[in-house]
């Protein structure tokens, strides 16, 4: 590690700032002014650097001191971050509250991590055993969850020493013959994804409990959705009722750019909520980071950063994570934002050009891998967009339709009339939908594919004769015709819109075949009763 | 903290409202400096320091200076609003000085006008009922203590009579005893104001109102809003009072807000919006809303006119991805003589569920409101159909889902001025849909009583 570096602040503008500090890296993380704000290198001149605050600057003066900290914005993993709350930069939102009340100042928090609890450390390796990157080498009882411990990516040897019972995380649980320590938790600079053996190709669907997600449009294990719409279109709770109820182990969830009244609700349900599958409190298997619209625009870019690098770490232990977002908009117009303060030349919209790459490289940490120590690990994604006045030729929706696997648009027009989840069934789609066929017929039916081209089918006939039938009247439309219209609007209100506030919210995939096939019955009586 | 007051002479370049200086030795972002010309003194803030290099907004007119002549004055502080209990029943400027013949009243604390952002984990989720007298809002798009509610209107509608109509009937379902109104007019004609005046005096509850006028500054129009919520924060959660703030038309301050970031020669976004008008609008939005262990709320209604009566215009479009719903004034109605003209299809309140049903408005609530709202949908799109075939060519059925749209428009959203109770509200919608036969069986829905 690099020694503290110190220099002097030149010019600022908004929440840029130039320093004549120099022989610092990129995206390494210094102290600004006198209340040590946290900031990132993000351009280097020849005599001196250009630095992005990621919190408000004003009161910040000429001369002020900046530090380097050698080391970059980084995520920090271990025990004790399920149920937590944290804001863009992993900051616990709860112990800023401790410290400045119910509003917000800029304060400098040492960690992320109660690195002084005491917890209880089960060894899983001992002295003499080779360990080697990713490896687990033991287990903390968080709760009911077990968490394990694993050599962080580079580190490897052979064990030396190995505590076993309470330990905190800033000892050393595991000494190695080459000197290197492995503690309870350990830190992963939030740009770099993480390492892992390979990636494996997706076979495995989320059941989200969405009739028309699970039916229509399945999202797969390691694969990524969207979901465009308008506001009033209902993104976040869909991304909400997701985030309670699909079938996943840990689900990291990134308020960004959002209301601060729709966080207090999320956590007030996911507190009295239970995850069925485990009768605990949906939070904790939970992880939030929040950045609402009005904390820092600068953070509020480097919010997804530290969501997926959880998600990452999670996947890494072995599990299956759904990280959702909301909304990678408000990310995108941070960095448009921060790109902006910098003078950098607009792409289109004004969005910088590197947004489609920078989408891209981040869309693609999601994946079902084998992880370092061979174990199967997934992160999936849910992303909300929020396009400008509900137009999906913006650049966001358009670089995000070129990297996800599933489109679910939502309709302006289907959430006039509440119906909700407002999934346009004929824009929408999933590339993940054939792979996941052997699936859903060995798990759940023969028929599913069967079951799905039938409804596929009702839908689009309904949408030709609809325009037929704002011709000629309900009255001109052949008797079976108006049988399709009448099945459509049965699938319609009975089977994809969904109330999230009922036990409807959730629906077993077994459930979600039952009623579809006893709608779609009486459609086929009548055809081949026809015939 | 600097021991002394900086003064320099050293202007080089005044261009509109912007100002540099050059050769200052300590500055910092925000600071407050005061400028001295022949017979003025006016106020501004550092918005970027380079070097000895400052550049400086300043908040009024700057007709008279010149680069020998002014004199600036570094105070060292951040713009700080004073505050007190005794600004209720005032009137301000947009320089938050007194505009009513008084003098300003004693301040026993200051705080910075931007504020700090609400920690997350300490709100309050809003869900109490907040009676507006207007069923087509109580019945259909509950409004909530701590919620963000916009009105979408637009020019030439009565969105200030719908004001003042909410004005003179809200309150909360248990009545509060601190109840105020904080008045923010931001670029109003001096017709416009005299009206929303004479409706604040009216009514029971206390007041303060915060004033730009058409042809005050531009950069107070940028700053009145910010005044008003940190009196408004002071109010709700230091004196346990439940606030309204009121605040028209936010058209006028996004405009506000690009000609200020043209004339700092800023990339223009949509429209010649600036980039950050979304965050800049959330910075202002979310400051309503509930905090744990404090009695008080910030409840917010911002007046918003459509230009062009576009809803995908950058002002509603960034204002309703912020506000926690919408509501949604139409033209078509309003030509129709229906009053408040508020068209129930676009307009949200996202906060609904929780403040609704059994404990707080009544068990049918959301039952009620979904029939209402699937069936005049369903009109509303057979009405298009309608200008096609005609209405003979149209089946009974949909003929009387027809019905039951206009019925629905002229007795239930068409109230007049009167005020009507929930209870009368989810009553009168009981009977539309019980006069259509809409109503399922075996659903929460009463019976109307005979």
């Amino acid at each position: 590690m690099k020694t503290v570096t110190t220099g002097k602040i030149i010019s600022i503008s908004g929440a840029t700032v130039r320093t004549d500090l120099t022989g610092l890296t990129l995206f390494e993380r210094v102290a600004v002014g006198e209340q040590n704000l946290t900031g990132e290198v993000v351009r280097l001149e020849k005599d001196g650097t250009v630095l992005q605050v990621y919190e408000d600057p004003s009161g910040l003066g000429l001369d002020e001191p900046v530090k380097g900290l050698g080391v970059s914005l980084a995520t920090t993993l271990g025990p004790g971050l399920l149920s937590v709350m944290f804001d863009g930069l992993q900051r616990r939102l709860d112990v800023l509250a401790d410290k400045t009340g119910s509003f917000i100042h800029p304060i400098h928090l040492d960690s992320s991590l109660d690195l002084k609890k005491e917890w209880s450390f089960i060894p899983l390796v001992k002295d003499g055993d080779i360990v080697s990157s990713g490896d687990k080498i033991g287990y903390i009882d968080e709760g009911p969850f077990q968490h394990p411990i694993i050599a962080p990516p580079g580190t490897s040897g052979m064990v030396e020493n190995i505590l076993q019972g309470g330990i905190t995380l800033e000892e050393t649980l595991c000494k190695l013959d080459n000197g290197a320590e492995i503690l309870g938790y350990h830190s992963w600079p939030m740009r770099v994804p993480r390492p892992y053996k390979k990636k494996i190709s997706p076979k495995e669907p989320v059941i989200t409990g969405q009739r028309i997600i699970d039916f229509l449009f399945p999202l797969a294990r390691g694969g990524t959705s969207i979901i465009p719409g308008g506001f009033g279109t209902g993104k976040t709770i869909l991304e909400q009722t997701i985030a309670k109820h699909a079938d996943v182990d840990i689900v990291i969830y990134a308020g960004c750019g959002e209301r601060g009244n729709e966080m207090s609700e999320l956590i007030e349900e996911f507190l009295e909520l239970e995850d069925p599958r485990t009768n605990l409190p949906l939070m904790e298997r939970t992880v939030l980071v929040v950045n609402t619209s009005n904390m820092p625009v600068a953070a509020r870019e480097a919010s997804i950063y530290t969501a997926v690098t959880l998600g990452e770490y999670y996947r890494d232990l072995g599990f299956h994570v759904l990280l959702l977002a909301d909304s990678i908009s408000r990310w995108a117009e941070a960095l448009r934002e921060i790109s902006s303060s910098l003078e950098e030349m607009p792409g289109e919209e004004g969005y910088p050009t590197y947004l489609a790459s920078r989408l891209s490289s981040f869309v693609e940490r999601a994946g079902i891998v084998e992880t370092l120590s061979g174990d199967v690990g997934s992160l999936s994604m849910i992303l909300s967009v929020s396009p400008p006045g509900g137009d999906f030729t913006e650049p966001v929706t358009q670089s995000l339709l070129r990297t996800s696997g599933a489109f679910l648009m939502l309709d302006t027009t289907l959430a006039n009339s509440r119906h909700f989840p407002a999934i346009n069934w004929m824009q929408s789609y999933s590339l993940y939908k054939n792979i996941l066929e052997d699936y859903f017929k060995e798990n759940f039916s023969g028929d599913w594919q069967t079951l799905r081209n039938r409804c596929r089918e009702i839908l689009h006939k309904e949408e030709t004769l609809k325009e037929i039938m704002e011709i000629v009247g309900i009255e001109g439309l052949q008797e079976q015709d108006r049988l399709v219209m009448t099945v459509a609007e049965k699938i319609r209100s009975g089977f994809l819109a969904q109330n999230a506030y009922t036990d409807d919210a959730f629906c077993e995939p077994q459930k979600t075949l039952d009623i579809i096939r006893s709608v779609t019955e009486v459609y086929l009586k009548g055809k081949t009763g026809k015939a | 903290m600097r021991l002394a007051e900086h003064k320099y002479r050293t202007t080089s370049r005044i261009a509109g409202q912007l100002l540099h200086v050059e050769d200052v030795h300590a500055a910092r972002i925000g600071e407050v400096v005061k400028v001295i010309g022949p017979d003025m003194e006016l106020e501004g803030e550092i918005l970027e320091v380079t070097k000895g290099n400052v550049l400086i907004q300043l908040f009024g007119e700057t007709r008279g200076l010149n680069l020998e002549n002014a004199e600036i004055i570094f105070t060292d502080t951040i713009r700080q609003v004073p505050l007190s209990k005794d600004i209720l029943g005032r009137r301000l400027n947009g320089s938050f000085k007194p505009i009513d013949g008084l003098p300003m009243f004693l301040a026993s604390e200051w705080r910075p006008a931007r504020g700090y952002p609400i920690n997350p984990v300490c709100r309050l989720r809003p869900e109490e009922f907040i009676e507006t007298g207007i069923s087509a809002i109580d019945g259909l798009n509950t409004l909530v203590k701590g919620q963000k509610l916009p009105i979408f209107s637009c020019a030439g509608l009565p969105a200030k009579e719908l004001v003042a109509q909410i004005l003179q009937n809200a309150k909360l379902r248990e009545s509060s005893k601190s109840f105020a109104v904080i008045f923010v007019a931001l670029g109003l004609t001096f017709h416009e104001y005299s009206f929303y005046l004479k409706a604040l005096q009216d009514i029971e509850s206390e007041f303060a109102a915060i004033i730009n006028m058409a042809d005050d500054p531009v950069m107070e129009r940028l700053m009145a809003p910010r005044f008003a919520l940190t009196v408004a924060e002071y109010l709700a959660f230091d004196h346990d009072m439940d606030i309204l703030v009121l605040v028209t038309d936010m058209t006028n301050y996004c405009d506000a807000l690009r000609e200020i970031s043209n004339a700092r020669k800023e990339l223009p976004g949509r429209r010649g919006y600036p980039g950050y008008m979304y965050s800049d609008l959330a910075s202002l939005y979310e400051r309503a809303g509930r905090i744990r262990g404090s009695k008080g709320s910030i409840t917010m209604i911002p007046v918003i006119t459509m230009p062009e009566d576009d809803i995908t215009h950058p002002i509603p479009d960034l204002t309703g991805y912020i506000t926690e719903g919408q509501i949604v004034l139409s033209r078509e109605l309003h030509q129709q003589g229906v009053f408040p003209p508020i068209d129930v299809l676009p307009s949200l309140s996202r906060l609904m569920q929780k403040g609704i049903g059994d404990e707080r408005t009544r068990e049918d609530h959301r039952d009620l409101a979904n029939q209402l709202y699937k069936h005049y949908a369903k009109g509303r799109e057979l009405k298009k159909l309608e200008a096609i075939v005609g209405r003979d060519g149209m089946a009974e059925p949909d003929q009387l889902i027809l019905d039951f749209a206009a019925e629905f428009e002229n007795q239930f959203v068409h109230q007049g001025t009167h005020a009507r109770s929930i209870y009368k509200t989810l009553d009168k919608g009981l009977e539309i849909l019980h006069a259509f036969n809409l109503v399922p069986v075996g659903s929460l829905i009463k019976q109307p009583k005979e």
